[in-house]
């Protein structure tokens, strides 16, 4: 039905967006690339040389960057695990019969609307200081020793505080799912004496593995650049123990000033996000068809 | 009988439910409770919950050792300028997808949406040398086409969402009754997105408002929004809990009070359409 003239009405329509990603994409991501083949030190402006792979091999054979790696993976696995499981325990909970049922979705959805440098730094502070935190005032009270969460369990520490954010996410659009549930489909199970084990794994599980998929999606992207947390609360330590590949890549850059060896780190990281990419977007893909 | 039975867990259901929903919003409550805290208080051991000398002075002061309004009002300005530009720029690319679809519309979307997944320390270092030295660190209009361009995907996608629940017979009507384009635009889509392209404002407003990774790597002190402003208080002011509290509560309110109103255009909005 479209004459020729709509179509390009279109195209012109569609243009300012695709340029303006394409270059958001191609122009920064080609300097990136460009400066990983380069010395290039920001306190010694003027003497940039080409060197080849020396960046990737520095980067690659550095401890750091492979702790980075376990810890980018541990963290967000470690989250994902703990919304994904705890979402739909507490969507199964919320879609049950109760009072306040309104009151009770605003509060637990809460904690996405907070900005991750004031959860980190609530949490940081007044639940897992070792001296004046509640976390630390309840062990006392219970006769323990407290224990400085931030020092000896950093990368786990950052975990909860992230998951603490991302567990209403997942519950909001899992307890959305939920009520799209056919209660008719339902009262035929129990009908045909199928237990709530049984109606969950067959009937109520199948049911939400599309909202499943994209809780997981979305997640993944965020989580991925997870930065906020890192330098409000441990600035990356003890050491690198709590220290992701976006972290790295920064401190590298702003605060060591290597832009060559940064920028290998961040051609290594688009890399991994590529692969994590191409096998989500094909998950999704398949979904949302 | 069965009645009673139903009532006995529905009170059940709904203990646990609210026990649980106060334990997840407590570190919120808690911030709130300490912002009107005296320091003495905010640190006392055991913890004081509500029987403790009420006062706002920590409001006060937070205001008068920082230009907190400033940084609010840098928050409000990013925030909404960003989202406001995606829009001007989203809804002919969203309007035209959803209404002259072509063979390559949904390629083009993933595409949108896989940029979103590029890794911000793929980027980091080119656009930090490039605002650099074009002038742009810590100013309000770079960290807020930044933002505009991060959330560009989002915006895309939620209003071709939208967009696409408008029947197309109402165009083809409006059309075989010899509307023009424009009277067409104005007449008869512009009604029926306005709720789409609210939500959409509205919920980017909120993700902009929080993104905390551009906003402390391309702002300091002049554009800093609330984020890079929260994270000053990381050490030593830090241990001010009470003064840090009230500058944390500030920080959260008014977006706390948005969000609440936006809960069913979330969950449309950042599955793209993919969970209602």
């Amino acid at each position: 039905m479209a004459t020729r003239h709509q179509k390009t009405l279109a195209r012109f329509m569609v243009a300012p967006s695709v340029l303006l990603l394409l270059g958001w994409m191609i122009v920064p991501l080609a300097m990136t690339l460009w400066f990983s083949f380069q010395s290039y030190n920001l306190l010694s402006p003027g003497m940039e040389q080409f060197i080849g792979w020396t960046n990737y091999q520095y980067f690659l054979s550095d401890p750091a960057f492979w702790t980075a790696m376990a810890n980018t993976l541990l963290l967000v696995g470690g989250v994902l695990v703990i919304t994904v499981g705890g979402g739909i325990l507490l969507a199964l909970l919320l879609d049950q019969p109760m009072f306040g049922q309104g009151i009770v979705r605003i509060l637990v959805i809460a904690p996405f609307f907070i900005m991750p440098t004031v959860s980190a730094l609530v949490w940081k502070n007044m639940f897992m200081n070792p001296v004046n935190g509640l976390f630390a005032w309840i062990a006392k009270a219970m006769g323990a020793q407290p224990i400085d969460f931030l020092a000896q369990y950093p990368l786990m520490s950052i975990i909860l505080i992230v998951s603490w954010q991302w567990l209403p996410f997942a519950t909001l659009i899992l307890l959305t799912a939920l009520q799209s549930l056919d209660s008719e489909q339902m009262e035929a199970a129990e009908m045909d004496g199928a237990g709530a084990w049984a109606q969950f794994t067959h009937l109520v599980l199948p049911h939400l593995s599309r909202a499943i998929t994209v809780v997981v999606l979305i997640e993944t992207i965020f989580l991925l650049s997870v930065f906020a947390e890192i330098l409000v609360t441990t600035n990356g330590g003890p050491g690198y123990q709590s220290t992701n590949l976006t972290y790295l890549v920064y401190s590298q850059a702003l605060l060591q000033f290597d832009v060559g060896g940064a920028s290998a780190g961040g051609i290594i990281a688009v890399i991994l996000a590529n692969i994590v990419a191409i096998f989500l977007m094909r998950m999704i893909g398949k979904t949302l068809e | 009988m069965a009645r009673k039975i139903s009532d006995t867990r529905r009170w059940g259901f709904t203990i646990l439910a609210w026990g649980v929903a106060l334990l997840i919003f407590f570190p919120i409550l808690w911030t709130i409770l300490t912002s009107f805290k005296s320091e003495a208080d905010a640190i006392a051991s055991p913890p004081k919950f509500l029987f403790f000398d009420w006062t706002t002075q920590n409001y006060a002061e937070v205001q008068s050792r920082s230009p907190y309004f400033r940084h609010f009002m840098n928050s409000v300005i990013i925030s909404v300028g960003s989202t406001l530009l995606g829009l001007l720029i989203a809804v002919p690319a969203a309007w035209s997808m959803a209404f002259q679809p072509a063979r390559r519309t949904k390629d083009l979307l993933m595409w949108m949406l896989s940029t979103k997944m590029m890794p911000a320390a793929g980027v980091l270092i080119p656009m930090y040398l490039l605002f650099r030295s074009w002038g742009l660190l810590d100013t309000r209009l770079g960290i807020t086409v930044v933002l505009m361009l991060i959330n560009l995907p989002i915006i895309v996608w939620m209003l071709y969402t939208y967009f696409r629940e408008i029947p197309a017979e109402i165009l083809e009507a409006a059309r075989m009754d010899g509307a023009s384009l424009r009277n067409e635009i104005v007449h008869v889509l512009t009604p029926m997105a306005v709720p789409g392209i609210a939500s959409t404002l509205l919920l980017n407003v909120i993700l902009a408002w929080n993104e905390a990774f551009w906003t402390l790597n391309l702002t300091t002190s002049k554009a800093a929004p609330l984020t890079t402003f929260i994270a000053s208080y990381s050490s030593p002011e830090g241990l001010f809990y009470a003064k840090l509290s009230a500058a944390s509560t500030m920080a959260i309110a008014p977006i706390l009070v948005l969000g609440w109103f936006s809960q069913k255009q979330l969950v449309r909005g950042l599955t793209f359409g993919a969970v209602k």
